[in-house]
């Protein structure tokens, strides 16, 4: 009898060993004289755990973590092949453990259970359902079922994803387009590329149904050039979806068209702001736009555009197959349905938590997250990428919603929490959200451009000691100045940062360099 | 991909760079797409590539220039023979990144965007390769290492420069 093992083949699971790890399975098998099929799955996401083998049982899945290359001969003598679990890394059913039992798993149902390749393992579990109802209903149908489901841009703006898509919807034009923000440059964020490497044809049905919706037949996916794998995964997944009918001139039969390419961009944070972004598309360099006109009205190539980050569109298959209300049924206040969380940093399981809107942070952090990977105190989070605030203590207990974030000056962002423990240097972390918008900075509005170099200049001074009290108060006014005068969230939102570190942590920016400061 | 050492980076003639831009200039926004086809070609992207990109796509070759140097991830010099990307974002610094990013420039002895003598290494940095619960991450060509230390670089670093005698 054969045996299917799995090995995760994303980005984390590789960087961690999977492909020696599945290699050395292989040849102990072959060694041993064991029938085995070994089977690349998606990772599921708990990354502390990979890279994560699991082993097909008559009782289900057994799994082991985190597997080195050189713990695999030791498994395979204590049992591995036929699911024996006297191993000290052997978890058991992967899916009965708490980190994953209590999630709500939505967007995320089937990564990391199938091959992200194998059309049949994606039809099989619910895959392309929500494309068939799709091509049941009038494009108004469509947007009103992503209405109904309350959905919000997960990129980060949270705009009303149904009400852009009415906008295109209603926008006449003979050429739309359908474009994917895939250019997931948040520092502590993941989800879009477990999206694209664990279940690429999920994005590829919430594209063709924006598509449907909206009379567009041209869709663009446009990827960070940081993501080698995830290119190679959509690019084949799209050839395989077009071979299978699924994309193409006519979708299974229908008539109707939609066509699909993967655009790299090359290494800008700004390219994912949408207007950059467009502007990086139409091959230029990638300035921001001044809106209006919205990209709704005027997008790629001044056409009628869907800008939509990769989770947004992912979520959008669930939508039409189980019912915007099914997803409206979660969440909170006008948060509604579920948030893909991404647990990075200083901590001790780091990985991908998919629930409803409203847990608590510190809920987050101390019972999914286990604390930090150091087993030091925790200091600071940063929430929302390099653009986020850094939220001390007694912040920690407020809901993850967009409003309630917002009440404090808070961003939820795209879901990344990057964690920190006491040894952090909350000085240094305010000067690099400086630096890093002058590295990043598209150029094009003088606040952001000029600000942030004389914000890592002004903050040099205070932290040598060099007129401080002055230099705080032209930091203060300089913050003030990017955000009230900066075209987009780029510079708009640098000062975040740097203003949560001036407020909660203010030892840390005035310290001597002496005395521990870098 | 975009990071796969071509087989004769630093070579070309303007005949191969015209073939390059040729296949991809009728595309809608070609710029992009060129740019890459060609660094992907060449290691890099040759001087000489700008009147003939600027020609094709119908653009002043100041232009070319401007989108060129507007990505950090076109270059117009030729790499080492492994491009290694040190991961400067927060969730790597949380966990060290900072110390690595020191141990890697000092073991390698060339700062970001340089590359070191023996032309084995060219050393960039990079905002976030996505591997950011099990950072520090860094990128070499398109493989990505996590949880690096700086013993596990220089074990890497051991294991690369190795590859390159046993080819020789």
């Amino acid at each position: 009898m054969t045996t299917t093992i799995y090995v995760p083949c994303d980005t984390t699971a590789r960087s961690l060993g999977a492909d020696a790890v599945a290699a050395r399975l292989t040849r102990a098998a072959d060694r041993l004289g064991v029938a085995i099929q070994l089977k690349r799955n998606g990772s599921r996401g708990l990354f502390w755990l990979e890279p994560l083998v699991e082993v097909e049982t008559a009782a289900g899945r057994v799994a082991y973590g985190p597997v080195a290359p050189t713990d695999v001969d030791a498994l395979v003598e204590a049992g591995l092949f036929e699911g024996r679990q006297e191993h000290d890394l052997a978890l058991g059913d992967i899916e009965a453990h708490p980190y994953l039992a209590r999630q709500q798993r939505l967007t995320f149902s089937r990564i990391g259970l199938t091959d992200p390749l194998s059309l049949e393992d994606y039809t099989a579990r619910q895959g392309f359902a929500g494309l068939q109802q799709a091509l049941a209903l009038t494009p108004q149908g469509i947007v009103d079922e992503v209405k109904a489901s309350g959905l919000r841009g997960r990129g980060g703006a949270a705009f009303p994803t149904g009400i852009k898509w009415q906008t295109v919807h209603d926008t006449p034009a003979a050429q739309k387009y359908i474009v994917c923000n895939a250019d997931e440059g948040d520092s502590g964020t993941f989800a879009d590329r477990l999206v694209m490497e664990c279940d690429p044809f999920m994005l590829i049905e919430g594209m063709t149904i924006a598509g449907l919706a909206v009379g567009a037949t041209q869709g663009y996916i446009y990827l960070r050039s940081e993501y080698p794998l995830a290119q190679a995964m959509l690019d084949e997944a799209i050839v395989r979806a077009e071979a299978a009918g699924y994309l193409g001139d006519d979708i299974l039969g229908s008539g109707q068209t939609f066509h699909l390419e993967v655009r790299l961009g090359a290494g800008a944070y700004i390219c994912g702001e949408e207007t950059s972004l467009l502007e990086s598309l139409e091959g230029k360099r990638g300035l921001v736009r001044a809106k209006p006109p919205l990209p709704a009205i005027e997008g790629l190539f001044g056409q009628p555009t869907v800008v939509n980050n990769v989770l947004s569109l992912a979520a959008v298959p669930f939508i039409l197959d189980q019912g915007g209300q099914a997803y409206a049924d979660y969440g909170m206040g006008r948060s509604r349905g579920t948030l893909a969380l991404q647990l990075a940093g200083n901590v001790a399981r780091g990985g991908l938590v998919e629930l409803a809107f409203g847990t608590t942070l510190r809920e987050l952090m101390e019972s999914f997250g286990g604390g930090t990977r150091s087993g030091r105190p925790l200091k600071a989070v940063q929430v929302g990428g390099p653009l986020g605030a850094y939220l001390p203590q007694n912040q920690w207990d407020t809901p993850l919603d967009y409003e309630a974030f917002a009440a404090f000056g808070g961003v939820v962002g795209h879901g990344g929490v990057v964690m920190f423990d006491d040894s952090v240097d909350m000085g240094a972390q305010a000067r690099f959200a400086m630096e890093f918008c002058a590295v990043e900075s598209c150029g094009k509005c003088t606040p952001c451009r000029i600000g942030a170099v004389r914000g890592v200049e002004v903050i040099d001074r205070i932290r040598a000691g060099d007129a401080a009290d002055d230099n705080l108060v032209l930091l203060a006014d300089l913050c003030e100045t990017m955000v009230d005068g900066s075209l987009c969230a780029m510079g708009g939102m640098t000062p975040f940062p740097v203003q949560s570190v001036m407020k909660h942590f203010p030892d840390d920016l005035t310290r001597p360099l002496a005395e521990g400061g870098r | 991909m975009s990071h796969a050492s071509p087989q004769a980076a630093d070579t070309w003639t303007s005949a191969q760079i015209q073939a390059v831009v040729d296949e991809y200039r009728s595309l809608p926004g070609a710029m992009l797409p060129t740019l890459h086809a060609l660094q992907n070609r060449f290691g890099h992207i040759p001087e000489a590539a700008i009147p003939i990109v600027a020609e094709a796509l119908r653009h002043t070759r100041a232009e070319v220039h401007g989108i060129i140097s507007f990505y950090h991830h076109f270059r117009t010099q030729p790499p080492g023979r492994h491009v290694i990307q040190v991961c400067r974002a927060e969730a790597c610094q949380a966990v060290g990144a900072r110390a690595l990013e020191a141990h890697v420039k000092s073991a390698l002895g060339v700062d970001y965007h340089q590359t070191t003598a023996d032309r084995e290494f060219t050393l960039e940095p990079v905002y976030c390769l996505g591997n950011c619960a099990c950072g520090p991450s860094l990128r070499v060509d398109d493989e990505i290492h996590g949880r690096m230390d700086a013993a596990g670089f220089d074990r890497l670093a051991a294991q690369l420069s190795a590859t390159v005698v046993e080819v020789k």
